[in-house]
């Protein structure tokens, strides 16, 4: 989707804001929403929570903080998933039913947060390309979830390493299945991306599944 | 906001559906358990002692478990290393992708439109309202997050650093510097 989530290579934004390192959540509600986020029964899908997150319309998404995307996104999905009613969540009342088992216990906590997981799978098929192959970003513009920034789309880049077959988001997002795929990563030049003014010797790398690449 | 998002925690515990003090419990891990101190062991650990940095730069997932900062946002880590001619810069234009086991969750500006934008067109420029002045010839690399691939800059080792021991050495070390927004 060519949503304003997909800000690379825009300018005008703004200026750099530095800050110390500390507490990550300037207020305990942050904090709240990232728990309520990692605990909830709607986690299981990390591409559908961001893609959640890129469908909050374009004007509110610029105007919002981070965790005020994060606490719209959850609300969402819980209704989107029928673990909450917009009723409830405007009244903040539960419907009488039967209660449910947190997904997510304080036992469970520290194991959940710090296993090892991961997004490789096994596929049949080889890798189409190898480290040193040259291949051009397809110019793809669907409208559901896409990790392939518009900045990228039709250049042409140098494949860097291959990192076997990663859960595809595009796919995943929506719910229709992990459908690996080769990931690698691509190292464009700063000049293909951003014209001859940019620096010759800079690059941006992006890490971008086959079904985005095509031989060049 | 606070009045909304305890709304909504006291509707999702009388539902049943999160644990209070789980919530509680996730807060301390984010708040006090990972944070930036863990990848300035990494980095440290790394200057001190060549093998571990063979093996870091061979394959950083494995070697960064070596020293128990694992998890969600850290499955599988690249690290990148800075040289006097190479600087390298981490960015995540389409959301705040970070690597939270060895950096904690991301600041504000990591998150924000201005840098998620900014950071692929005019790294430089970047750079620079963080206060270093890249010369023009140092190559700049810039990594876009944008698959479950998480990046960790190792900084260059500062000069007269020899005598330090991995504690001291790694008080050297920056969350900026792991992210490529200063240089060490």
């Amino acid at each position: 989707m060519n949503g304003v989530h997909d800000m690379g290579g825009m300018q005008n934004l703004g200026a750099m804001v530095p800050e110390p390192e500390g507490s990550p959540f300037h207020a305990d509600w942050e904090g709240r929403v990232h728990a309520m986020t990692v605990a909830s029964p709607t986690r299981g899908n990390i591409d559908a929570g961001r893609h959640q997150r890129e469908k909050i319309p374009g004007p509110e998404y610029l105007a919002m903080s981070y965790y005020e995307k994060w606490f719209r996104s959850l609300s969402e999905l819980l209704v989107l998933r029928g673990l909450a009613t917009r009723d409830e969540l405007a009244t903040g009342k539960a419907a009488p039913g039967a209660k449910a088992t947190p997904y997510l216990l304080a036992e469970a906590v520290e194991p959940s947060l710090t296993r090892r997981g991961s997004y490789v799978r096994d596929v049949n098929a080889a890798p189409l390309f190898a480290p040193g192959d040259a291949v051009r970003a397809r110019n793809l513009n669907p409208d559901g979830h896409t990790r392939l920034p518009r900045y990228a789309r039709g250049r042409i880049g140098v494949v860097v390493a291959a990192h076997g077959a990663h859960v595809f988001p595009d796919s995943n997002a929506h719910g229709k299945g992990e459908d690996p795929h080769p990931l690698y990563t691509v190292r464009f030049t700063a000049r293909e991306l951003w014209g001859e003014a940019a620096n010759p010797r800079d690059s941006v790398s992006l890490d971008l599944w086959e079904p985005y690449l095509e031989r060049a | 906001m606070a009045l909304r998002v305890k709304a909504l925690e006291s509707l999702l515990v009388e539902k049943g559906l999160v644990d209070p003090a789980a919530l509680d419990a996730i807060v301390d891990h984010y708040e006090h358990k990972v944070g930036p101190r863990n990848g300035a062991r990494v980095v440290a650990r790394a200057w001190s002692d060549p093998a571990f940095k063979a093996r870091l730069m061979a394959d950083a997932t494995e070697a960064i478990a070596e020293l128990d900062y694992t998890g969600r946002q850290g499955e599988h880590m690249v690290v990148v290393e800075n040289t006097p001619g190479l600087h390298n810069l981490v960015v995540c234009t389409l959301c705040s992708c970070y690597p939270w086991p060895v950096l904690g969750l991301p600041p504000v500006w990591y998150k924000s439109s201005a840098y998620r934008s900014r950071a692929v067109i005019d790294p430089r420029g970047v750079i620079a309202e963080f206060g270093t002045e890249l010369s023009e010839d140092i190559e700049v690399r810039v990594w876009d997050s944008t698959a479950e691939v998480r990046y960790l800059v190792l900084p260059e080792r500062p000069a007269g650093t020899e005598g330090l021991d991995e504690a001291a050495l790694a008080a050297l070390v920056t969350r900026d510097g792991m992210i490529g927004t200063a240089r060490l």
